[in-house]
């Protein structure tokens, strides 16, 4: 059963991000389950990628550091397994298309639909490049978010009415990474994503205060953050759990203000 | 499937942010390409601006050295900046400017590209930035003040192997965070729809030049058409208009580095295999997880770990052949060529000629090679004197 629909169940959704691997595979176990306690709605597992060219440094060097250690793909898979041994907490992957196209779209989503992955965030795989991932996709009971962002305009209309699972919202030009304002006027795309669909909208890219993830959640049904939680890792390492619970439970609460 | 395929090689994989900025670079290009205002204004700046058409130099010393065919240097490193890449560039540039475009970024590897990049923004009065691997800024850092001095400004790569793949994300990533006013003047035959196919449009000037060139030198076409590939730019512009001539041999050849038996090479059709990266589905250099694999060649501008879709479509279907060619080889028909003929060329050029310096002997006297000198090799003199054992800083 796909547990997508329980993420936009609990008032607004808080999202969180983090690198496998980073800084290693049983920390991150550990902090999906934190998070998880902490209010996380959904975990995006973020398989790294030697290129990552939607990323900000922040995550770019989260994934250097993964691949470093020596995670793969059949290493964040292990990961999942182990959270699927306690957790039944929405877990959607993000990566981008190569690693996915190298291992196989057949075998990628049996994987997943094995493991109770619930979705797949690629970024590099826009709309019309989606097809050749679908069908295996749709037949392991995996969703392919679609992301909109602040250029889609008239594409806004094509992409949400094929999305499902949930969409993420770009908040912003550019690369993921923290930012202090977000300028876009995310009510204008929401209520044109709406037009189109009935589909949840999480926005994502440069949220990392309780303030912005109030003000984000207001605008959609819920807020992404990653570089934030991946600079909280980057800094304490295999012993950030405390300051992941708290950060989470912040904004969650937050959200949930909204 | 979706659009700019060749096979099934191509593609748009790019992030949702940059892909209405694509579609209106393919509707503006489809529709200047048409326009005759355009194409006479591009001409004008090919033949007045960059010196075309370029010469096709019947290599007589060569030839006889070699004893076989006869050889034909297709000179591009005789156009203004010193290199095939201004061809492209001048398209770009003046596509950019019919958008309305203000300014222009660029990866670059060698820095021809970069130099020729800032060349155009010079000429145009637009801003330029150009994304170079910090590597690359130290083993070609003459061409880093040549792109100052034409007002760009230069930003050396650190992430990654801080090379020409580097940029390429880089320069994407900057894309992807400033579009508006602002075109990726992409430098090969590479990255998303409509970039390998516009590309290959502005760089087909080399083989229209050639075609008719060697026609009327010999009245016959060559047995063999010779280009170095990296991304495929020089190559993919040297084959376009011999594609439907089927008797004509198409030859690609590739950095191999130290070799393709070592993980030091970039020789991406030998060694790599079908992936998607940079926005296209392609050949690359990658792990059995699909990391891309970090590349090495002597040459800046053929480091690179993928190769341009049309090319990975001419392979499969066997159309074109793509060789490895080794550093050492390279190296040595440098040397050889500003030995024989007294033209210094680049060494990604070296490449295709060290692949000549194999070939020619095996043919018959009737036999043509016509070889694409993408670039001149001012810019690799004091890394070939340290390849050498010699101790020359620029």
């Amino acid at each position: 059963m796909n547990k997508i629909k329980q993420v936009f169940a609990n008032g607004k959704a808080f999202i969180g991000f983090l690198t496998a691997g980073d800084p290693d595979a049983e920390s991150t176990v550990r902090y999906i389950l934190e998070m998880e306690k902490a209010g996380a709605d959904l975990i995006e597992i973020g398989i790294p990628f030697s290129d990552p060219t939607a990323e900000g440094v922040v995550i770019q060097e989260a994934s250097i550091r993964a691949l470093q250690g020596g995670m793969t793909t059949d290493g964040v898979f292990q990961i999942v397994e182990k959270v699927r041994e306690s957790s039944q907490v929405p877990l959607a992957l993000m990566t981008y298309l190569n690693p996915v196209f190298h291992y196989g779209y057949e075998a990628f989503f049996t994987r997943c639909g094995e493991l109770g992955v619930d979705a797949i965030i690629v970024p590099d795989m826009p709309y019309e490049e989606k097809g050749e991932a679908q069908e295996a996709a749709a037949k392991h009971d995996v969703r392919i978010i679609s992301l909109i962002a602040p250029t889609s305009k008239e594409r806004i209309q094509m992409i949400a009415g094929e999305a499902e699972g949930f969409i993420y919202v770009v908040s912003s030009l550019g690369v993921t990474g923290v930012r202090k304002e977000i300028n876009t006027d995310l009510d204008s795309i929401v209520s044109s994503i709406r037009e189109a669909t009935d589909v949840p909208c999480a926005i994502g890219f440069g949220i990392s205060t309780p303030q912005q993830a109030k003000k984000m959640a207001a605008s959609a049904d819920g807020v992404i953050v990653g570089s934030a939680i991946v600079k909280i890792i980057a800094k304490y390492g295999n012993k950030a759990e405390k300051e992941i619970y708290d950060y989470v439970k912040s904004m969650k609460e937050a959200c949930l203000q909204a | 499937m979706s659009r700019g395929r060749y096979g099934i090689y191509g593609g748009q994989y790019i992030p949702e942010t940059l892909m209405n900025e694509l579609i209106h670079l393919e509707e503006s290009y489809e529709f200047y390409k048409k326009d005759e205002a355009f194409n006479q204004e591009l001409n004008t700046l090919f033949n007045e601006y960059a010196g075309r058409p370029s010469l096709l130099y019947y290599a007589e010393k060569m030839t006889r050295d070699l004893g076989g065919a006869k050889i034909y240097l297709k000179r591009e490193d005789l156009n203004h900046t010193g290199s095939h890449k201004i061809n492209n560039v001048l398209g770009q540039a003046l596509l950019a400017k019919k958008m309305g475009k203000t300014r222009l970024i660029a990866e670059t590897g060698a820095g021809q590209h970069g130099v020729a990049t800032a060349t155009a923004a010079a000429l145009f009065g637009m801003e330029c930035e150009i994304f170079m691997g910090e590597e690359d800024t130290i083993r070609q850092a003459l061409n880093v003040y040549r792109m100052e001095l034409l007002g760009a400004k230069v930003h050396p790569v650190k992430s990654g192997t801080r090379t020409l793949k580097d940029a390429v994300n880089e320069a994407m990533r900057e894309w992807a965070s400033r579009v508006d006013d602002t075109l990726y003047v992409l430098g090969s035959v590479m990255g998303p729809h409509p970039f390998p196919m516009i590309v290959r449009d502005f760089q087909s000037v080399i083989s229209k030049e050639a075609r008719a060139q060697i026609l009327e030198k010999e009245g016959k076409l060559p047995t063999a058409v010779v280009a170095c590939v990296g991304g495929g730019s020089n190559a993919m512009g040297s084959f376009y208009h011999f594609i439907p001539d089927e008797d004509v041999k198409l030859i690609g050849c590739e950095a191999a580095g130290k070799g393709v038996d070592t993980a030091l090479t970039a020789a991406t059709i030998a060694t790599g295999s079908v992936g998607v990266f940079h926005g296209m589905k392609s050949y690359f250099c990658q792990d059995e997880f699909g990391q891309i694999a970090p590349v090495y060649s002597i040459s800046a501008g053929l480091d690179y770990p993928g190769i341009g879709p049309e090319h990975a479509y001419l392979h499969d279907t066997g159309r074109a052949e793509y060789v490895p060619v080794t550093d050492d080889e390279a190296v040595e028909a440098f040397e050889y060529l500003a030995r024989t003929e007294g033209i210094i060329c680049a060494i990604e050029s070296a490449h295709a000629l060290a692949h000549v310096r194999k070939i020619a002997g095996t043919m018959k006297a009737s036999d043509i090679i016509l070889v694409t000198i993408s670039g001149r090799g001012d810019k690799d003199v004091a890394a070939i004197a340290r390849y050498r054992g010699l101790d020359i800083h620029e």
